[in-house]
């Protein structure tokens, strides 16, 4: 049962990615990116981080991918022009991205005894398990967090002025 | 962390963030004509007491807090002062440059301190997560204040291409932190090393610290990952490019010291030919692209290249001298070119009047104080003895030596040769006999905040150049907080090469 919905909602993740890069219109984007992020919500759950999951469901598929939207519209962003793109990118991006997919999939395969796995549907992380780790161990980046957030709130302010 | 108040530890980031929030708040409420002068005031002010805290960190037993999350040592306040020092100039810099009514200028102030917050956060975090966070706040706001020409067509360019190659090369860093927490089930900077030992899959902490490399290597904008530097540079306002080529390099060379030596010395003989290459070509692409160069800002840009390849060939060492040497070129490097684009500022604005090398011709008969900051700066940025410049390639080159990096140090060498035509041409052209131009008659008059700023970086340069001894020390403190003997031993040091 998992490892059928592993499949199914692996796939779907990997088919709404590439979708993602093919689409020419940015709304399709938008729209193959809530295939993802529900996709791995799915994923999470199996993992048993059912918080996670939530969490994955109402702030990326939900908010994040409905302001994704709400600019795209008010842009009125037509579709993408295609250029022919950078020479570079072809000749290095591609076998780099290549070579970096070759080797992680080669560790994980060949060492796939040594990486233990993860029971699925086993354990659940609790939200206290989540909490402790963010509002005790890490509560200093949590914080912080706040100020990397005011710097974009003022940047966008501040770029987006009109100029008198 | 028994008895010392957790916030202490953090003191210098609560200040700034404090005073930014000020500055932000105060902006709206003042009349739409008024000057934004005060605002700046305000931040050097705060500045100046994030200077001083952390100059009082020192007397912290070393230690951290925050559930280990942040350790302030003297490696931490060395880098804090370092990038408060540098936050200083800028914002004195600015107050000169800038018309007092200018568009966002309180915004540009508050940004100025926020990023300041992110950089330290590099610094003294020890939690692979703060750091992250750290330097998305300093890259963002570093993004934002380099599209604030707004009118010329450059500078949206150059925000936009800070931004997208910027958020790219973040997005390495994050994947290399998941990479090495995947290898060690991690994200404590002390911890990766023990748990690197006993690791299943050293391999992922490998392509890990690769993917690291990749992230900070753009930051510092280091060969490979350099292209974006000289259209970035040149878009954006010089005041900012005086505090964007210095500080958040500062950082992310703090940054990457702190994980090299301290979490990953296990895999030295993985990432110093890697950083043996970067610190060649780095030398190499940056000096030959300078030599080029018309454009004042663009040729510093490829200077800059160029000193981030000084800088790496001090991380090839292995050793607390290579880091000490390190932690002093990032010191000297700041001053001298926080210092000479504290000239370009004034004798520009911040709309950037003068760009070309022959603009300045006659600079030194216009303005002599201007002219002799000006050759002061190039003779360090050569690295002519009794400066700043000299004792760092100094200290970096003698490090690479006692590691056997000879062939490094002679590419060195070599290209600090190559350096002095273009540094000299700049030289020249502000000596020559003046031809009159109306863009030299607009400069205008010299203002206290610019002698201020002048003063701190002329100073701190002729300091280092002639009695290095106190801030080698405290350089050589940090060093062995960072470094603890046993984590990189002597004999391994030789293996490349």
């Amino acid at each position: 049962m998992h490892l059928v919905l592993f499949l199914i909602f692996g796939g779907l993740c990997v088919a709404g990615a590439l979708n993602l890069l093919l689409q020419r219109h940015p709304i399709n984007s938008a729209l193959s990116l809530i295939v993802v992020m529900t996709s791995l919500a799915v994923l999470y759950l199996l993992l048993g981080a059912e918080f996670l999951a939530a969490a994955q469901v109402i702030v990326y598929s939900g908010a994040i991918m409905v302001l994704f939207t709400f600019v795209i519209m008010l842009l009125n962003a037509g579709k993408e022009e295609r250029t022919h793109g950078s020479k570079a990118a072809y000749i290095v991006g591609f076998p780099g991205a290549a070579a970096l997919l070759g080797i992680l999939t080669y560790i994980f395969l060949k060492q796939s005894d040594h990486l233990g796995s993860a029971k699925l549907g086993g354990y659940l992380v609790t939200t206290s398990d989540l909490s402790r780790v963010l509002f005790r161990d890490l509560l200093l980046p949590f914080e912080v967090t706040s100020v990397l957030i005011l710097v974009a709130i003022l940047g966008a302010v501040a770029l987006a002025r009109r100029e008198h | 962390m028994t008895d010392t108040p957790q916030v202490f530890r953090i003191l210098p980031e609560v200040i700034l963030t404090v005073v930014g929030v000020l500055i932000m708040l105060a902006e709206p409420l003042l009349a739409k004509n008024a000057s934004r002068k005060p605002l700046g005031w305000l931040a050097v002010l705060g500045t100046l007491a994030a200077l001083a805290a952390s100059f009082w960190q020192l007397q912290l037993p070393a230690g951290t807090a925050f559930y280990g999350t942040v350790q302030t040592d003297a490696f931490s306040v060395f880098f804090h002062v370092l990038i408060a020092g540098i936050v200083l100039a800028t914002l004195l810099v600015t107050l000169d440059a800038a018309d007092p009514d200018a568009e966002n200028l309180g915004e540009l102030f508050a940004l100025t301190c926020f990023s300041a917050v992110g950089m330290m956060l590099m610094t003294s975090g020890v939690e692979l997560l703060l750091v992250f966070i750290g330097l998305e706040i300093s890259s963002i706001s570093t993004y934002i204040m380099a599209g604030f020409r707004k009118r010329s067509a450059k500078g949206p360019e150059s925000s936009i291409k800070y931004f997208l190659l910027g958020s790219f090369a973040t997005a390495f860093f994050l994947y290399g932190i998941a990479l090495i927490f995947g290898a060690t089930g991690t994200t404590a900077i002390p911890a990766v090393a023990g748990l690197l030992t006993t690791s299943q899959t050293p391999l992922l902490a490998t392509i890990g610290a690769a993917m690291v490399l990749i992230g900070l290597g753009f930051k510092v904008s280091a060969v490979p990952f350099q292209v974006w530097t000289p259209d970035v540079y040149e878009g954006a306002p010089s005041p900012v490019v005086g505090l964007m080529s210095t500080a958040p390099k500062a950082a992310a060379f703090a940054v990457l010291l702190r994980i090299l030596y301290v979490a990953l010395p296990a895999l030295h003989s993985h990432w110093q030919p890697l950083i043996w290459w970067m610190a060649a070509l780095s030398m190499t692409f940056g000096n030959l692209g300078a030599l080029r160069q018309q454009n004042v800002k663009r040729m510093l840009a490829y200077s800059s290249i160029a000193h981030a390849g000084y800088l790496l060939v001090a991380f090839t060492a292995l050793s607390p001298d290579g880091i000490a040497a390190a932690s002093f070129y990032a010191l000297s490097y700041a001053t001298m070119n926080v210092g000479i684009f504290a000239v370009f500022s004034h004798a520009g604005g911040m709309g950037d009047r003068l760009t070309l090398v022959q603009d300045y011709r006659g600079l030194a008969y216009r303005s002599p104080l201007l002219g002799g900051a000006l050759a002061f700066f190039l003779i360090s940025l050569i690295g002519i003895p009794f400066t700043g410049g000299f004792f760092g390639k100094f200290y970096v080159f003698a490090a690479a030596l006692h590691s056997g990096m000879v062939w490094l140090t002679i590419i060195g060498l070599v290209n600090s040769g190559i350096a002095c035509y273009y540094y000299l041409r700049l030289l020249v052209s502000s000596y020559s006999k003046p031809v009159h131009s109306d863009l030299l008659d607009g400069i205008p008059p010299v203002t206290a905040p610019l002698l201020f700023a002048l003063l701190i970086t002329v100073a701190t340069t002729l300091i280092l150049g002639i009695v290095p001894g106190r801030v080698l020390a405290l350089a050589k403190a940090g060093a062995n907080t960072l470094s603890p003997s046993t984590s990189v031993s002597p004999d391994i040091t030789a293996s490349q090469q």
